[in-house]
């Protein structure tokens, strides 16, 4: 199965959740849309939600909650 | 003459080399926070080293020209793209009527510079274009780009398309950063180890970094001198009575995160600065991103003014090289 990479447009501070007491956005193992959000990142002073992107099946995260983070760097994969 | 934009990208502003003069009003000087960067791409589009262009921060704008246009992209290593087909940074590149120009995923440093032949010609305030988005002042309407705006373009002169800033004339952040520091102002306020302590951490760019300041965490916390406080300064071992502040003075309120002011710094207020970053450096802070380590490595004044020097035989070099 093909995996597709979803990468942070920005470096910051990577967030799962939009609250400390939410759930987060997506469980390892949900499928993914191309207009959901998979997550935050913090950057001066201000919160951006990062979009799938893509379409898929299985998302697997590759970052820890509150992480840094680099523009480029791959956030999670998804099965096509 | 003007280029629409298609995506502003985080934060992109109008910029040039600012507008000193009225700091003493609480009005920063504001710029490019890479001036450097910022000349370079205006000499190699053939305009004023003053004359506006954009800045960009992480993340690039999306922008259609709807006239042929030379220009460059200085600063920050971000893969530049017209049409789909990427094209060399700190070059004078051709665009076309109707040709789309893009950005990739930002590869290293934080801001680039975009200098477009004939420079963004919104009208100046107070004897400068840049933006100053919290007073409202300068750029567009004194906002970042939005999508949908139109950025209105002067007149051109000669262009020498393809010339390019040699790679030896241009500067990227190492790892881990160096700052260097000229301690003064406020040095007294912490003890001696607080000041080596200081200089032997590696510290860490903080997510809040931005125009106005830099933030930096990781490092140990600075003890400070026992007082009796002055009257106006408060109880807090880090405040002092309100003074002015100049750019580049780092402030480390509660002793805990230094905070190194740039150019859309606030004036003044009550926190002890324990120095201030030499001139030489400040272009690099531009091009820090977050969670870079970083040193703070001590010069004295002598050493400042000899680094001041080099970077301007370095501006020179470059002047020389595209002449």
């Amino acid at each position: 199965m093909a995996k597709i990479e979803i990468k942070s447009p920005i470096p910051g501070t990577f967030y799962r959740k939009p609250s400390p007491d939410s759930p987060h956005f997506k469980e390892d193992g949900a499928d993914v849309a191309d207009g959901d959000v998979i997550g935050l990142v913090e950057v001066m002073k201000t919160f951006h939600e990062v979009p799938a992107g893509v379409s898929g099946k299985s998302i697997k995260f590759l970052i820890e909650d509150s992480e840094p983070i680099m523009a480029g760097q791959v956030i999670a994969e998804v099965e096509a | 003459m003007a280029v629409k934009v298609l995506h502003p990208g985080l934060a992109t502003t109008v910029q040039d080399l600012g507008r000193p003069g009225y700091f003493h009003l609480g009005i920063p000087i504001g710029g490019a926070m890479d001036r450097l960067a910022m000349r370079a791409a205006n000499m190699l589009v053939g305009n004023d080293e003053g004359a506006a262009g954009l800045e960009a921060v992480f993340v690039g704008p999306k922008l259609e020209f709807t006239q042929d246009a030379v220009i460059a992209v200085t600063g920050a290593e971000m893969p530049v793209k017209v049409d789909g087909d990427e094209k060399p940074t700190w070059t004078a590149i051709r665009i076309k009527s109707g040709q789309v120009l893009s950005f990739d995923f930002l590869k290293s440093g934080a801001r680039i510079c975009l200098a477009i032949a004939g420079g963004i010609d919104v009208p100046e305030a107070l004897g400068s274009r840049s933006t100053y988005p919290i007073g409202a002042l300068g750029g567009l309407e004194g906002r970042a780009i939005a999508e949908g705006d139109s950025l209105p373009i002067g007149k051109a002169g000669t262009v020498k398309e393809g010339q390019a800033v040699p790679a030896a004339l241009r500067r990227t952040p190492g790892n881990p950063a160096e700052l260097r520091v000229l301690p003064g102002l406020y040095w007294h306020r912490i003890t001696e180890e607080a000041g080596r302590n200081f200089f032997d951490d590696e510290w860490k760019v903080a997510p809040e970094a931005d125009r106005m300041g830099y933030r930096f965490c990781g490092g140990r916390a600075l003890e400070f001198v026992d007082r009796e406080p002055p009257f106006g300064a408060g109880s807090d071992p880090s405040n002092v009575v309100d003074c002015c502040y100049p750019y580049g003075s780092i402030q480390v309120p509660g002793g805990t995160e230094p905070i190194i002011l740039h150019r859309d710094a606030v004036s003044g207020g009550g926190y002890f600065m324990l120095g201030t970053i030499i001139s030489a450096d400040m272009d690099l802070i531009g091009q820090l991103q977050p969670h870079t380590p970083t040193k703070f490595v001590r010069v004295t004044m002598n050493e400042a003014l000899k680094a001041r020097a080099d970077r301007k035989s370095v501006l020179n070099a470059i002047r020389t090289s595209l002449e």
